[in-house]
């Protein structure tokens, strides 16, 4: 009912206008064509001045009411890196624009149309444009060149001590795998994916070093203040590993691995002391389009520290023991042969 | 007498200019048919392509109302739209994810290539080119026919999407594989998909038999005189636009036909290592999702100055006449499209900065990608310039154009932040990147097309638009822009993902329910104020103030010699000969010179 209500007030704003447009149409015919352009030349002149001025306070006016709102300080080191890097962009951007809009709303309402004034011919002007060639030119010099450093530095290849963590995007979900006690990540083959017989990532199992690899969903641990390389990998189709306050992003493709590393910076409970927000977590967001429930792919990670960390593994079942409970070394004596099992046929 | 008499006091006088004239000899009768649909003249082509824009613009706008709705009032219930669209795509009268999905893929893929592409450079390629050039029509008329039959039938095909029950195609409008390529992934990768691959497949003929169209007859129909460096700046850039199209185009192409093979043909251009959650490992190895998104761009990123590049022409002509001077810098504005369009080609992986690029590679896109923003900053100060000390007429048509060239410095400089791929990692798929492309592609582009249609309106229709519907159309189309886009900066520095249906799962991204209901609500009466612009248009068709002057702005180029509603072939007797640029206003002490006039004895060439 209400929405009939709405199209209906909108019909008659829109009759309303339609007839005030008509009769100021003829006014103006009756008025004469000159004076009619000349008036509404002044007052859209003033609209103009009137636009750049509320524009520039709303401009002002927004950035107040929302920087407190955007992301605080960053939790990674490499996100300090790209904070200072869009706070040289905003700058020297934040100028220009002043500067530009300024002159274009300011220049419409200075030379608008007046009987005393003629237009200056002025078709072009060598060393006007030689200015304004070079001054942007050497602007994005410096910022390429900043720019440049930083993502050298980001991009680059991650320290030998880091830890390894492989996040799989799948729809709509998170899977992580840790290497376990060996540092080494089992092979793993996506034939064998079998949801039903635990094994999400298909874990070839007749690789040994996967046998101590720790599978888990939704939830990522990772330590404090140690380099973390994350690999990438998707099961199905382009996700996109997002980690807003961390600064960092890469996608997920199937078929071709990809990295990323940084250092967290704080704990998630010392972000929670930080922010006064008990509630606080660092969120995981799939940031590339993946299909109907890619809003809902979240995932959590938990910064801790090492003890906690250690603590958090010891905790943790290897997948192999958990799709083959018999073997888990921890229940009975250590088994010499591997298990032979039919769904690793024909891989090499 | 009565409104309508004082309105049209003067039509008697029109018909002396209005002469009718299908002088040139072998004109046979046109009947309704060969004048309004199998039409070969280059106006009413054109007329068709903005008409057939103008009805997806509408489509297209809507659908943004409909997602804006989802965004700004995510737990509302609006039965209106289980009643009109059915309980599959509005269960309880709220949109559901596979519809929001498909909403905005739609929405992107109509505005990108239907209206910005197709509605911007059909028109105005087709109005102006012969027109401003002093042709007859263009090179080939028949080809130019099936440009827009070809057009006509990739938005049947689109349309018809609308309506199959798996819904049209929902994975963005980029259409990355996998998941565009899998049906068992998404419901609107199933036959939404292939129907929008074959109407992009017929897109891309009617852009190929445009272009090459627009580039033999700028190449070989100029009149007498009529050198390239004395052409209007609309022609050069459309020029420009349909080498880019071209060039650009059949790359497109080439990766839909390889999709359509990974659908239907079991290859693996683009498949590897999949495993369907329905429980299904596929067959397809060695295949890269990567290599769709390198096709893709190489002409999403040109496609993005195919957009541009017309509304820019457009501007500076309309700027010039309106500002009663030259433009400024002619040879620096023709230089620096000419740089933009080169660089067009070398920076689409900048697209890409975060799909495990190579970062050397990277780096190289950086540097290309923030080279473009020179030539763009030197127009930018040279429309700065034009303006200054004019004597400006604030017609509907100027006002567009300034509110362009705002628009334009905007998200020009958003650019700047995007293409330095260390920012790209944070702002990458963010309400950023919304923020800025629909800044500086999507509302600049549309401005540049209604600064188009409001200064030749009278051209393509002997009347005028209604003055005062206009001036409302341009500020609330401009304040509301702003008002919906400029707060969208925030949420992508807040890193707020785009394409997400509902963001109140998230502690890092619910932050902003209060503004995506603003942002919802403004987007509401811009759309509302775009069909005041609609109705407008439609109706001053019919009755609109008649054109009673040749020339109504006083400007110089060819196509206000012509007469007020030019028949089949442009001008009655001889094609006007030129012999000076376009720009001659204000100089020697005359309001502006036609280009068909003589260089004075003593007189310079610019």
């Amino acid at each position: 009912m209400s929405t009939l209500f709405l199209l209906l007030i909108l019909l008659l704003g829109f009759l309303i206008t339609f007839q005030i447009a008509k009769a100021s149409e003829y006014v103006g015919v009756l008025k004469g064509e000159k004076k009619n352009f000349e008036a509404n030349n002044r007052i859209n002149g003033f609209l103009m001045i009137a636009f750049l001025v509320l524009g520039l306070i709303g401009v002002y006016w927004c950035n107040e009411l929302y920087r407190g709102k955007i992301l605080g300080e960053s939790a990674s080191k490499h996100g300090e890196q790209i904070d200072t890097m869009m706070y040289i962009t905003i700058a020297i951007t934040g100028v220009v624009f002043v500067i530009t809009q300024i002159l274009l709303f300011w220049f419409a309402y200075k030379y608008q149309y007046s009987e005393k004034r003629t237009a200056y011919y002025f078709p072009h002007d060598n060393r006007l444009e030689i200015i304004w060639t070079v001054v942007p030119a050497i602007a994005l010099t410096v910022l390429v060149g900043f720019g440049l450093f930083y993502w050298f530095r980001i991009t680059g290849e991650a320290p030998a001590d880091a830890a390894q963590v492989e996040v799989t995007g799948k729809q709509f979900g998170w899977i992580f795998r840790y290497p376990g006690k060996d540092g080494v990540f089992g092979k793993k083959y996506y034939k064998n994916i079998d949801e039903a017989a635990g094994n999400s990532l298909g874990l070839i199992w007749d690789d040994p070093s996967g046998h101590d690899d720790v599978v888990v969903g939704n939830e990522m641990y990772i330590e404090v203040l140690k380099p973390i390389k994350l690999i990438i990998n998707s099961r199905d189709v382009v996700h996109d590993v997002g980690l807003v306050h961390f600064r960092q992003k890469m996608d997920a493709v199937p078929g071709t691995p990809t990295t990323m590393w940084f250092t967290p910076k704080f704990t998630t409970d010392e972000m929670k002391k930080k922010l006064g927000n008990p509630d606080f977590e660092y969120e995981l967001s799939c940031d590339q389009m993946c299909g109907k429930g890619h809003f809902t792919m979240r995932a959590v990670v938990k910064v801790v520290t090492h003890d906690e960390l250690i603590l958090w593994k010891a905790k943790q079942k290897a997948a192999y023991v958990l799709a083959f409970p018999d073997k888990d070394p921890s229940a009975q004596p250590k088994i010499d042969t591997l298990p032979k099992n039919p769904s690793t046929a024909g891989i090499n | 007498m009565s409104n309508e008499a004082t309105l049209h006091g003067h039509a008697a006088t029109s018909h002396d200019a209005d002469v009718h004239h299908d002088e040139h000899g072998h004109h046979h009768k046109e009947t309704f048919i060969t004048k309004y649909v199998f039409s070969q003249d280059h106006k009413m082509i054109a007329k068709q392509f903005l008409i057939t824009g103008m009805i997806w613009a509408i489509l297209g706008g809507l659908m943004s109302v409909l997602f804006r709705l989802q965004l700004g009032y995510p737990d509302a219930h609006f039965q209106i739209l289980e009643d009109l669209l059915g309980s599959k795509w509005a269960k309880g009268g709220q949109i559901q994810p596979e519809f929001y999905y498909a909403l905005v893929t739609m929405h992107g893929t109509v505005l990108v290539f239907f209206v910005l592409t197709g509605g911007l450079s059909g028109t105005f390629a087709n109005f102006l080119i012969p027109l401003q050039l002093g042709a007859r029509d263009m090179a080939s008329p028949m080809l130019n026919m099936l440009s827009y039959w070809f057009f006509w039938l990739a938005s049947v095909t689109m349309l018809s999407s609308l309506f199959v029950e798996t819904g049209p195609a929902s994975g963005g409008w980029t259409s990355y594989p996998p998941l565009s390529a899998l049906g068992d992934a998404s419901e609107g990768s199933k036959i939404g998909m292939d129907l929008w691959i074959i109407s992009m497949a017929l897109f891309v003929v009617s852009s190929l038999l445009g272009g090459l169209n627009y580039i033999s007859t700028i190449l070989n129909l100029r009149t007498k005189g009529m050198s390239m460096t004395r052409m209007p700046l609309t022609i050069w850039a459309l020029f420009f636009t349909a080498i880019l199209g071209v060039l650009s185009f059949p790359v497109l192409l080439s990766g839909f036909i390889l999709l359509l093979f990974d659908r239907h043909g079991g290859t693996s251009f683009y498949l590897s290592d999949i495993y369907i959650a329905s429980g299904k490992a596929l067959p397809n190895e060695g295949g890269s999702a990567i290599l769709y998104q390198h096709l893709f761009w190489f002409l999403g990123h040109p496609e993005v100055y195919i957009i541009i590049l017309p509304a820019m022409g457009l501007v500076s002509e309309v700027m010039s006449v309106n500002a009663r001077k030259p433009i400024f810098g002619y040879m620096a504005m023709v230089g620096s499209m000419f740089a933009i369009a080169v660089l067009a080609f070398l920076v689409w992986a900048h697209h890409m900065f975060v799909t495990g690029l190579n970062p050397f590679l990277g780096s190289v896109f950086v540097l290309l990608t923030l080279l473009i923003a020179v030539p763009s900053a030197i127009k930018v100060f040279n429309w700065l310039t034009t303006l200054w000390k004019g004597n400006i007429r604030f017609t509907p048509a100027m006002l567009f154009a300034i509110g362009f060239v705002s628009m334009f410095i905007s998200g020009g400089l958003t650019g700047i932040f995007l293409g330095n791929s260390t920012l790209d990692i944070q702002l990458h798929d963010t309400y950023f990147v919304i923020a800025h492309f629909h800044i500086v592609m999507g509302v600049s582009g549309i401005l540049g097309m209604f600064a188009g249609i409001y200064h030749w309106f009278p051209k393509m229709y002997g009347r005028y638009l209604n003055n005062t519907m206009a001036y409302i159309h341009f500020w609330i189309t401009l304040v509301g822009a702003y008002l919906i886009f400029w707060p969208m900066h925030y949420e992508g520095l807040a890193g707020m993902p785009r394409r997400y249906l509902d963001y109140s799962g998230w502690l890092s991204f619910n932050q902003f329910g209060g503004l995506n209901r603003f942002i919802s609500t403004v987007a509401m009466i811009v759309f509302a104020a775009q069909l005041l612009f609609v109705f407008n248009f439609f109706y001053s068709i019919f009755k609109g103030r008649r054109v009673i002057t040749q020339n109504p702005w006083g400007a110089t180029t060819l196509e206000w010699t012509a007469p007020i509603r030019p028949g089949h072939g442009n001008w009655p007797g001889e094609i006007p000969e030129v012999h000076r640029w376009a720009y001659d206003y204000a100089k020697d002490g005359r309001d502006f010179i036609p280009q068909t006039e003589p260089l004075g004895s003593n007189e310079s060439a610019h």
